[in-house]
């Protein structure tokens, strides 16, 4: 039923209720990269809806890494700078020293933060940088095309471990989540996914608080995207998405894994 | 004898492997060859080409601007490599995708539709071998035998079952080439 | 009559087989476009073969594994494309330093920075005049075929051992992801003694140290003096070359890699237009050419150099013939090729010949 002008679009002569608008400021509505049912896509948009709900567009500075998200800055309409392959959280504690009240965020994958970004990642952390770092942990190096992350599932095949990761000879894969939260300069640490609708809603409510949380100026805001990559994963992507809640959430389970206390919260607006 | 090639289309359509099976045909029967990619992160629905050049000599430049036969199996590519075509050349397009065809009068262009006759085969992937045979109909620069020797080698295993069915999908294409040539 | 084992092979694949063949005890590498495959090659071959494949968390990573294990006295290589083999740099100084042998591949692609995956010659610099810190040299080899991709190889970990020095192959995108024919040839892999490594202090020995740090300057001078005799020695003994249409030639192109490819089918074109053009192709370039080049150019009326870069190598062919005949430099970047026609097209209007 249609429910009064403004929420209608009228196209081709035909009228539409306005069900869903995608974020209309913060995102540039260059058409997306991604392969298609990719999580980046989703975590993008979700990003995007949170920057225009908090209003915070002008005051947002983000990083891109290198992976299949290297081209983030062409779909969020922010002010962005593309870091060397591993070094966005190096690149974002630069911009947050000399903008401290600015709202500062990476978002980066899993070879980029947990492999070549490991000390990188770790001593901005224990830093206590006020950056929000969005983690998507799809456990494959997307955009070289499929080799093993450090994130690989036991058992994964993947083109550079195609007999199946071998822990043994690769190690474990690293819940960098769980390896992270015990730093003091970690101040909320958070696993979700977005291979279903209710967990992207839980999702956009968590990169809320990693934004919000920021003008405490009380350390990193830590939010790890549990994501799918079907070409690589070589799945359809609602396969994909059975594989994350069979394989992946079994090994990376959801929820909170730190939470800031009452009192650490406190005079937050 | 050096024949120098130019193969496109969409991603998907088999141009990559096409020119890798002439490659290995070419390998088997001793002769030198080079395979050029086009390459890059648009791996899925993206254009792709591929230089192939077989020769009984040392081959020099891998690539080139200039070709004596464009194996074409879509539109963007034709508008892309038909003048790149050198006088005396062939065109062999792939007629059930592509609508407008070139009008080169000084180069031999022949309409094969590949994809109706794979699809009458039952089996849309071997339109790329149904364009193949075509061309070698034209140009016979390798026997068929060394193609399905080449095949072996660039199927997986468990696709040799596949094997006949590529041969008849090459010796459709060299129909269909065939029966142009009597038309003309 | 011996079997040949002749296959078709990316230039990538081909480089990655002949590590296997040629007995290289460990590869370590991080992926990267334009030659991702040879670690995947090797992840998939090298079990059960020989050798260990491992990949590193990054290429800071990779090359002080190759340190560490070349430092063993093992027969170690990596590989990786432009950004990643800047990461090396530091590394590779250190390796230069403490003189271990190992072989080093670039797959160039275009930059600066993140660039493009596309092919480029644009690390010619870095590969030849340093690139890390210090005085030091890498042995310098350009493939350009597949089978330079295997054969260089084999020569590299050759030369490697025999001067106790790191030997980086310089190749590009192209010749990294091309399929060619490829033969390779049964080879003996002869042992090599390496009593300098740390294999375990036995009693029959001194003690074994892998360093770079010679903190007083009389022992920092005398070891870059010994480097630099070995860099003499290197120079007088290896230099390498091919040359095409030379003895004629007015005029000619300098080129490696992929350029040399071009280049080479350049020369043919203006030969068919009555212009008497040569090439030579620097195959190591470093040591380079620069005796011949200097030699040719008494005969020449001007030298064409042909680079996928704004202007590299033009440097040692000017330093070559040393002022005694014009030398032009055509190029593209950004991973753009040029055709054979283009080369000609620019060349003749560089040299006035139009
Ligand atoms: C120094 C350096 N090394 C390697 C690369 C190649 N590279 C680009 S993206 C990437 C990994 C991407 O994987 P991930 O971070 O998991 O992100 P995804 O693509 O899966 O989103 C690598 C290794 C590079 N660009 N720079």
């Amino acid at each position: 039923m249609l429910t009064g002008e403004k929420d209608c679009i009228i196209e081709d002569g035909e009228v539409y209720e306005l069900v869903y608008e995608k974020p209309l400021t913060t995102l540039t509505g260059t058409r997306m990269h991604y392969c298609p049912g990719c999580g980046h896509s989703t975590a993008h948009k979700v990003l995007a809806e949170v920057i225009e709900e908090l209003g915070i567009q002008e005051q947002t500075i983000g990083v891109a890494p290198v992976g299949c998200s290297v081209f983030a800055y062409d779909y969020l309409n922010i002010d962005m700078q593309e870091a060397a392959h591993g070094r966005a959280t190096a690149v974002a504690t630069g911009i947050k020293r000399v903008l401290p009240d600015k709202y500062v965020f990476t978002y980066q994958g899993d070879g980029d933060l947990a492999a070549i970004g490991t000390a990188e990642t770790i001593h901005s952390i224990n830093r206590g940088e006020n950056i929000m770092i969005i983690f998507i942990n799809n456990a494959v190096y997307g955009m070289t095309s499929g080799q093993m992350a450090p994130t690989t599932l036991v058992g994964m095949k993947s083109t550079t471990s195609p007999y199946g990761r071998d822990a043994d000879f690769a190690g474990m894969p690293i819940k960098v989540s769980e390896l992270i939260a015990p730093l003091k300069g970690a101040f909320y640490v958070t696993r979700h996914s977005v291979h279903t609708p209710g967990n992207v809603r839980k999702l956009k409510k968590a990169i809320t608080n990693g934004f919000k949380y920021q003008q405490l100026k009380k350390g990193v805001t830590f939010i790890e995207v549990i994501s799918n990559c079907p070409s690589n994963w070589k799945m359809t992507p609602v396969k994909s998405n059975e594989f994350i809640e069979k394989e992946m959430l079994p090994y990376y389970p959801l929820g909170d894994i730190k939470l800031p206390s009452k009192e650490d919260l406190a005079g937050l607006k | 004898m050096t024949e120098e090639i130019i193969i496109a289309g969409f991603g998907g359509q088999g141009v990559l492997s096409m020119g890798q099976t002439l490659g290995y045909a070419a390998m088997v029967e001793n002769k030198n060859v080079t395979w050029m990619p086009s390459y890059g992160p648009e791996m899925r629905g993206g254009t792709a080409n591929c230089i192939t050049i077989v020769s009984e000599e040392t081959i020099s430049s891998p690539i080139l601007s200039r070709f004596d036969t464009a194996i074409i199996l879509n539109q963007p590519s034709m508008e892309k490599f038909e003048s790149k075509v050198k006088p005396g050349g062939l065109i062999v397009y792939e007629s059930t995708n592509i609508i407008h065809a070139s009008e080169r009068t000084d180069i031999d262009v022949c309409a094969i539709p590949a994809s109706d006759a794979a699809n009458k085969l039952n089996n849309i992937k071997v339109a790329n071998m149904v364009m193949l045979g075509a061309y070698l109909a034209k140009r016979s620069i390798v026997k068929l035998d060394s193609i399905i020797e080449a095949l072996k080698k660039v199927l997986p295993e468990r696709y040799h079952n596949t094997l006949p069915l590529n041969r008849e999908a090459l010796e459709k294409g060299k129909e269909l080439m065939e029966s142009l040539s009597v038309k003309a | 009559m011996e079997e040949l084992d002749i296959r078709l092979m990316k230039g990538n694949e081909a480089m990655a087989e002949a590590a296997i063949q040629a007995k290289c005890d460990a590869y370590f590498g991080y992926p990267i476009t334009p030659q991702s495959e040879v670690l995947e090659y090797l992840s998939r071959e090298m079990p059960g073969r020989y050798g260990i494949p491992l990949q590193a968390e990054s290429e800071v990573a990779s090359i002080n594994m190759v340190y560490g294990a070349a430092g063993a006295g093992k027969r170690v290589m990596t590989s990786s494309s432009s950004p990643g083999f800047s990461l090396m740099m530091e590394g590779i100084s250190y390796i230069a330093s403490a003189q271990l042998p190992c072989l080093l591949v670039n797959v160039n692609r275009g930059g600066p920075g993140l660039g493009t995956i596309q092919p480029s010659q644009g690390d010619y610099f870095q590969a030849t005049k340093g690139g890390g810190h210090g005085d030091y040299h890498l042995i310098v080899l350009a493939p350009n075929s597949v089978q330079e991709m295997a054969d260089f190889v084999f020569l590299g970990f050759e030369l490697a051992d025999k001067y106790r020095n790191p030997v980086c192959m310089l190749s590009d995108g192209a010749i990294g992801q091309m399929m060619e024919r490829v033969v390779f040839k049964k080879r003996e892999v002869p042992a090599i003694k390496k009593d300098w490594a740390t294999t375990g202090k036995t009693k029959d020995r001194e003690r074994n140290i892998i360093t770079s740090l010679f903190i007083q300057p009389e022992k920092m001078e005398q070891v870059n003096l010994s480097l630099n005799k070995k860099y003499e020695e290197i120079s007088k003994n290896e230099v390498r070359y091919e040359e095409i249409f030379t003895d004629d030639a007015e005029y000619l192109i300098v080129a490696y890699g992929l350029s040399s490819r071009i280049s080479h089918k350049t020369v043919i074109l203006a030969r068919e237009k009555g212009i008497k053009l040569g090439l030579l192709r620097p195959i190591t370039l470093y040591p380079y050419p620069y005796k011949r080049l200097n030699e040719l150019a008494n005969k020449l009326k001007g030298i064409l150099t042909l680079e996928l870069n704004a202007g590299q190598m033009i440097e040692d062919v000017k330093l070559s013939v040393e002022g005694k005949v014009p030398v032009w430099h055509y190029g593209r970047m950004g991973g753009i090729i040029p055709s054979p026609e283009e080369v000609l097209e620019n060349f003749e209007k560089l040299a006035k010949i139009k």
